[in-house]
C-alpha cells in the first residue's frame, strides 16, 4: 500500500522523536561502553562487569525484582479477574482507584513509605499505642520489595484487566456447560486467554524494579547496593566514569531484552497451541 | 473582506512580536547553585534573585531575568558543566571541585573591579576577610570568590546519647547506639569519618591506606541504621536516628524542628569553602561578575548568611552587629569558633582533587563495603525457590501442551 505524502508527514514527528530520544541515546550507550576515557576502543568495561562485585550486584537486583514481580502478579491476577467480571460502572470506578496512586509522584510515595515503615514511623507508633512490640521494617530488603510492589502494582493490574475484560463471558459459561469445574474454567480458559496481559504486566513491573535506585536508597537505607544505585554512582558519584556506567546499563538492557524474549517465546508457543486445538 | 481582516491581524501580531523582541531587551542570567543555598523570599526573607533583577535594571536600564537552578552535589554540577551542553553563568563549587575545574580549564577568570568600574557599581571584594584569600584551590584568587565555609561535625540526640560518649568520631562506632547511627552515603565523606578519627590523610593515593579505612567501615556496618544524604534531616528531626555527621549550618535547620539535638566538632574534621565561579561557557561573564559582586553587598550577604546558616567569609557579614545579634551566641560559637585557624585547618583537612584512578579505587572499595553482608541470605532462598517453581510450572505447561498436541 502506498502512503500519501500527508500520511508520511504525520509520522515524521514520531520518527524524529524516536531517533532523538531512543536511537541516539542507545548509540551513545553502546559507544561509551566500548571506549575508554581517551575514546579508544576497549572491552575492558565489559570485562570488569564480570568480576565478583558486579555479578553479585546483578544477582541482588535480579532477586529483588523477581520477588516483587511475583508478588505483584499474585496480587494483581485475581484482582484483575474480579474487576473484569464486575458491572461496567463498577469496573470504571475500580480502574480509577488503581490509577489514583499513579497520579502521585512516585518519589513522594516512596518518601512517605519511609516515614510509614520507620522504627518511629506510623506503623510502629500504632503498635506501641496498642502495646505491641515494635517491628523493625525499614532498611531491609523486605521494605524495598514493599515499595516496589506498591509503586508498580498498577502496571501489573491494568494490562491483565484490559485483556480479561475482553474475554467473552459466554466462553466461561460454555466451558462450565461442557463440564468444567470452576478451577478448570480458570486454568483451561481464562489463563491461556489472559496470558498476553500477564506477559506485558510482568515486563512493565520487572523492568523498572530491576533498575530502580530511588526506592532502594530510601527504603533500603543504602545498606545494600543494587544495579540502579551502581549506575547512578558512575554518572554523578565521586568517581565519574560514563564508560563503565554505560557498560553497566548496556548489560542491564541486554538482560532485560533476553528475559523479554524468553517470555515472548513462551507466550507465542501458547497461542499456536490454542490455534491448533481449534 | 474577511481575508483582509485576517491579513491585518497577522500584521498587527507580527509588529507586536517584533516590538516585544527589540524594545524589551531582557537579559538573562543563569545561576546554578546548591539547593537551599540562597535567600529565596520564603519565610519573610529577602528574595535575592528578584533584588538583583531590580538592581540591574536600575544600574543599566535593561530588564534582567535570573534563571535559578539547583544541584545536590559537586559531582552533579561537574557532570553538567563538563559535558559542555549547558551555559550557566554563575556556579558555586566547593574547594576541591574548583581545583579540578581550574585544572580542566572549565572556569573563566573573574575581575570584579574592572566590571564594577565599567558599570559604576561599588566593588565589595575587599571585604572578603584576609583568611579567606589565596587558598590552595585558587592561590591567586583569579577564578573564585568565596561564598560560605564550614566544617563537618557530629549531630546527636541529647535524649538518647550519653554526654560522656561525645567528643570524637568514636561516637559513630559506639556499640551502645547500634542501629541508631547514620553514615554518609557518599564514598569520600564516608571514608573521611574514619580517616579523621584515625588521623589518616584524606587525600592519600595509596591503596593500602584506603583499604585500612575500609576495614574500619566494615566494622561499623553492623551498627549503621542507614547510609544517607538528604534523608538525614527527616531521620534526625523525628528521632529515628541518634547520631550522624553533617554540616554545621544544617544542624541549625534540624534544631529548629527538634530541640533535643546537640552538636560538636571532633578534633580533626573536614573544612570546606564554597565559592562563586564563572564557567568558561558563560554567555554573559560580565553580568555574572556583577551578580557575584551583588552577592557580596552587605544587605544581600547578610540576608543569605541568615537564611542558610553557614559561616560567611565576608567581613561585612561576620563583623555586622545586627547579624551577630540575630544569630545568637550559640550559633556564633559553632559557626565562628574562637581561635579557629581557618587557613591552616583548610590546608590540612580539606579534600583535594584526586586523580581518576584513585577516585575509581575509592569508589570500588566503597561498593565492596556496600555489597558485603548487605543482603540477607533468605532473600536468595526466596528468589531461588520462586525461580525454580516458575521454571517447573513453565516446563509442566510445555510438556502437557506437547502431549496434548500429539493426541489431536
Amino acid at each position: 500500500m502506498k502512503r500519501s505524502f500527508m500520511q508520511r508527514a504525520a509520522a515524521a514527528p514520531h520518527i524524529v522523536w524516536s531517533v532523538l530520544f531512543i536511537i541516539a541515546p542507545l548509540i551513545f550507550v553502546v559507544y561509551y561502553s566500548f571506549t575508554d576515557l581517551d575514546g579508544a576502543f576497549t572491552t575492558e568495561n565489559i570485562e570488569r562487569l564480570f568480576t565478583s562485585n558486579y555479578v553479585l550486584i546483578f544477582v541482588n537486583s535480579l532477586c529483588l525484582a523477581l520477588i516483587s514481580t511475583v508478588i505483584c502478579l499474585v496480587i494483581a491476577y485475581p484482582l484483575a479477574f474480579i474487576f473484569s467480571r464486575m458491572r461496567e460502572k463498577w469496573q470504571r470506578v475500580m480502574v480509577l482507584l488503581i490509577m489514583i496512586p499513579l497520579w502521585m509522584n512516585f518519589l513522594i510515595t516512596t518518601y512517605s513509605w519511609m516515614t510509614i515503615l520507620e522504627d518511629t514511623g506510623i506503623i510502629n507508633s500504632m503498635f506501641k499505642a496498642v502495646g505491641l512490640d515494635p517491628v523493625h521494617m525499614i532498611n531491609t530488603p523486605a521494605a524495598v520489595v514493599v515499595g516496589m510492589v506498591f509503586c508498580y502494582l498498577p502496571y501489573m493490574i491494568l494490562p491483565i484487566y484490559t485483556v480479561m475484560s475482553g474475554i467473552d463471558p459466554k466462553l466461561l459459561e460454555a466451558a462450565a456447560d461442557l463440564g468444567c469445574s470452576g478451577w478448570h474454567v480458570m486454568t483451561r480458559v481464562v489463563m491461556p486467554m489472559s496470558l498476553s496481559g500477564v506477559v506485558s504486566g510482568i515486563t512493565m513491573v520487572f523492568v523498572p524494579s530491576i533498575s530502580t535506585f530511588y526506592i532502594s536508597q530510601k527504603l533500603g537505607g543504602g545498606t545494600f547496593q543494587l544495579i540502579g544505585d551502581t549506575i547512578e554512582s558512575y554518572f554523578v558519584g565521586t568517581a565519574i566514569n560514563y564508560h563503565f556506567g554505560a557498560a553497566l546499563s548496556l548489560v542491564l538492557m541486554i538482560l532485560i531484552l533476553l528475559s523479554m524474549a524468553v517470555m515472548n517465546h513462551y507466550s507465542d508457543a501458547e497461542d499456536e497451541g490454542g490455534r491448533r486445538i481449534k | 473582506m474577511r481575508k483582509y481582516i485576517v491579513f491585518a491581524l497577522i500584521l498587527v501580531f507580527a509588529a507586536l512580536w517584533m516590538f516585544s523582541c527589540s524594545g524589551g531587551e531582557t537579559e538573562h542570567l543563569y545561576v546554578y547553585n546548591w539547593g537551599e543555598y540562597i535567600s529565596d523570599g520564603s519565610e519573610d526573607s529577602l528574595n535575592v534573585t528578584k533584588e538583583f533583577e531590580a538592581y540591574y535594571e536600575e544600574l543599566t536600564g535593561k530588564r534582567m531575568k535570573v534563571h535559578y537552578t539547583t544541584y545536590p552535589s559537586n559531582e552533579d554540577m561537574y557532570a553538567k558543566i563538563s559535558s559542555g551542553t549547558s551555559n550557566y553563568d554563575v556556579i558555586v563549587p566547593s574547594d576541591y571541585m574548583i581545583e579540578r575545574m581550574i585544572k580542566e580549564d572549565l572556569l573563566a577568570p573573574i575581575n570584579l573591579e574592572a566590571v564594577c568600574e565599567k558599570y559604576g557599581a561599588e566593588c565589595y571584594y575587599d571585604y572578603i576577610g584576609e583568611d579567606y584569600r589565596g587558598l590552595f584551590y585558587d592561590p591567586d584568587d583569579i577564578y573564585s570568590v568565596p561564598y560560605t565555609y564550614g566544617r563537618i561535625g557530629v549531630i546527636y540526640n541529647t535524649t538518647m546519647v550519653d554526654e560522656a560518649d561525645i567528643g570524637g568520631w568514636e561516637l559513630m562506632w559506639n556499640e551502645k547506639y547500634a542501629g541508631k547511627i547514620l553514615q554518609f552515603n557518599n564514598s569520600r565523606d564516608g571514608f573521611a569519618t574514619v580517616q579523621y578519627m584515625l588521623g589518616l590523610d584524606v587525600n592519600s593515593t595509596e591503596r593500602a591506606d584506603w583499604v585500612s579505612a575500609q576495614e574500619k567501615l566494615l566494622e561499623q556496618k553492623s551498627l549503621i541504621q542507614s547510609y544517607v544524604m538528604d534523608e538525614i534531616y527527616n531521620k534526625m528531626e523525628s528521632g529515628e536516628a541518634a547520631v550522624a555527621a553533617y554540616y554545621a549550618g544544617d544542624y541549625f535547620t534540624m534544631l529548629d524542628i527538634n530541640e533535643d539535638l546537640g552538636f560538636y566538632y571532633p578534633e580533626r574534621t573536614n573544612v570546606f569553602v564554597d565559592a562563586m565561579c564563572i564557567p568558561k561557557g558563560s554567555q554573559n561573564p560580565e553580568t555574572a561578575a556583577l551578580f557575584i559582586n551583588f552577592m557580596l553587598s552587605p544587605e544581600i550577604a547578610i540576608a543569605n548568611a541568615e537564611y542558610i546558616y553557614y559561616a560567611s567569609p565576608n567581613s561585612l557579614v561576620f563583623e555586622d552587629e545586627g547579624y551577630i545579634e540575630d544569630m545568637g551566641p550559640e550559633a556564633m560559637e559553632i559557626l565562628y569558633p574562637e581561635g579557629f585557624n581557618f587557613a591552616e585547618e583548610l590546608n590540612t583537612y580539606a579534600y583535594r582533587n584526586l586523580d581518576e584512578g584513585t577516585l575509581e579505587m575509592i569508589n570500588s572499595l566503597w561498593e565492596e563495603l556496600k555489597i558485603t553482608g548487605g543482603m540477607p541470605t533468605h532473600v536468595y532462598v526466596v528468589a531461588g525457590l520462586l525461580a525454580v517453581s516458575i521454571a517447573a510450572a513453565v516446563a509442566a505447561v510445555v510438556i502437557v501442551k506437547k502431549r496434548r498436541a500429539r493426541w489431536y
